[in-house]
C-alpha cells in the first residue's frame, strides 16, 4: 500500500481541517466511468466544470479545475478498469475523488516523474501516455492524494481553492 | 488572422459548416500529444494536429481553442464532427503536414500561443 499527499504552499493546514472533519459537500456530483471509453471520457470532468462555472468561479481556477479532472478521468479510463468519478462542490473549494477498480500503481513517486509512462500503443495512438498525466494534476491542483494498494484500487483526490 | 484567411492560406476544406470566416485568430499551437495541449493552453488557442479522435474535441470543453486545423489531410468521422458542431468548433482540414502548415501560418503572420 502506497500513499502520496501534495499541498500547495499555503494550502496545507485548510486541507487538513477537511480531511479531519469531512463535511457534506453543498452539491455532489457522481459519475460512473468505464474501461477503455474514450468516446465519452472526459464528460465528468466537463460536467463538473459546468457546474462551478454556473456558480461564477474564476475562469483562470476553472482552467485548473478542468485540467487536472481531465488528466485523472483518462487516467481512470485508460490505465485502470474504469471507476467512479465525485465532485463534492463547497462554498471555497471542490474536492473531487477518483475511485478506480485497479490495478493499482506499483510506484507512485515513478508515476509522478514527467515522461514515465505504462501506457500500451491503444492508448498512444489516441494522443495519451505522453507521462505527463499525474505531473499535469499537480501542477493544477492545491492538494493531490494519492492512495493505491499494488493489485488493487487506486484512490485520488483533488482540491482546488475558488481563491 | 482571420479564420477565412487561415482556410485560403493552406488550401484547407471547412468541416463544420456556417464558420464565421471573418473571426479573428490571435495564436495557435501544434501537437499530437492531448497532455502538451493541455499543459501549454493558457489562451484562447487555435490547434493544429493529426488526432482525429473524440478527446481531441472534448479538449475544448476544458481549455479555450477557436478551432481544429486538422493536418495531413486527416478527417474526423461524422460523430465527430457533430460534436464540434454541438460546441460550435470550427474545423477544417488541410493536406499539409504539421510542419508545413505551422510555417505558412507562422509566415502569415500568426504567432505561437504563449505557453
Amino acid at each position: 500500500m502506497a500513499e502520496y499527499w501534495f499541498y500547495r504552499e499555503g494550502y496545507e493546514e485548510q486541507a487538513r481541517e477537511h480531511f479531519k472533519t469531512l463535511p457534506d459537500p453543498a452539491i455532489k456530483l457522481e459519475f460512473s466511468i468505464g474501461e477503455r471509453d474514450f468516446v465519452n471520457a472526459g464528460n465528468a470532468s466537463s460536467q463538473i466544470k459546468m457546474a462551478l462555472k454556473r456558480l461564477g468561479v474564476d475562469s483562470a481556477i476553472l482552467r485548473r479545475i478542468a485540467i487536472a479532472a481531465y488528466e485523472a478521468e483518462i487516467n481512470e479510463t485508460a490505465h485502470a478498469r474504469g471507476g467512479d468519478i465525485t465532485g463534492n462542490i463547497y462554498p471555497e473549494y471542490v474536492l473531487i475523488r477518483f475511485y478506480d477498480k485497479g490495478p493499482g500503481i506499483d510506484d507512485i513517486e515513478q508515476s509522478m516523474i514527467p515522461g514515465f509512462s505504462t501506457a500500451d500503443d491503444q492508448v498512444r495512438e489516441m494522443g495519451f501516455g505522453a507521462g505527463l498525466g499525474l505531473p499535469n494534476i499537480k501542477k493544477n491542483v492545491d492538494v493531490l492524494h494519492i492512495d493505491s494498494v499494488t493489485g488493487g484500487r487506486t484512490l485520488v483526490e483533488i482540491i482546488v481553492y475558488f481563491s | 488572422m482571420k479564420l477565412g484567411e487561415i482556410v485560403t492560406a493552406l488550401d484547407a476544406e471547412v468541416l463544420t459548416e456556417n464558420l464565421d470566416l471573418e473571426k479573428e485568430i490571435s495564436c495557435a499551437f501544434a501537437s499530437d500529444l492531448i497532455s502538451d495541449i493541455l499543459m501549454c493552453t493558457k489562451e484562447p488557442t487555435l490547434l493544429l494536429s493529426g488526432l482525429t479522435n473524440p478527446q481531441i474535441i472534448r479538449l475544448s470543453d476544458m481549455i479555450e481553442l477557436f478551432g481544429i486545423v486538422f493536418v495531413r489531410g486527416k478527417k474526423p468521422s461524422a460523430d465527430i464532427i457533430q460534436m464540434a458542431i454541438d460546441r460550435d468548433l470550427p474545423l477544417i482540414t488541410t493536406k499539409y503536414t504539421m510542419y508545413k502548415t505551422s510555417g505558412i501560418l507562422f509566415n502569415s503572420g500568426l504567432p505561437s500561443c504563449k505557453i
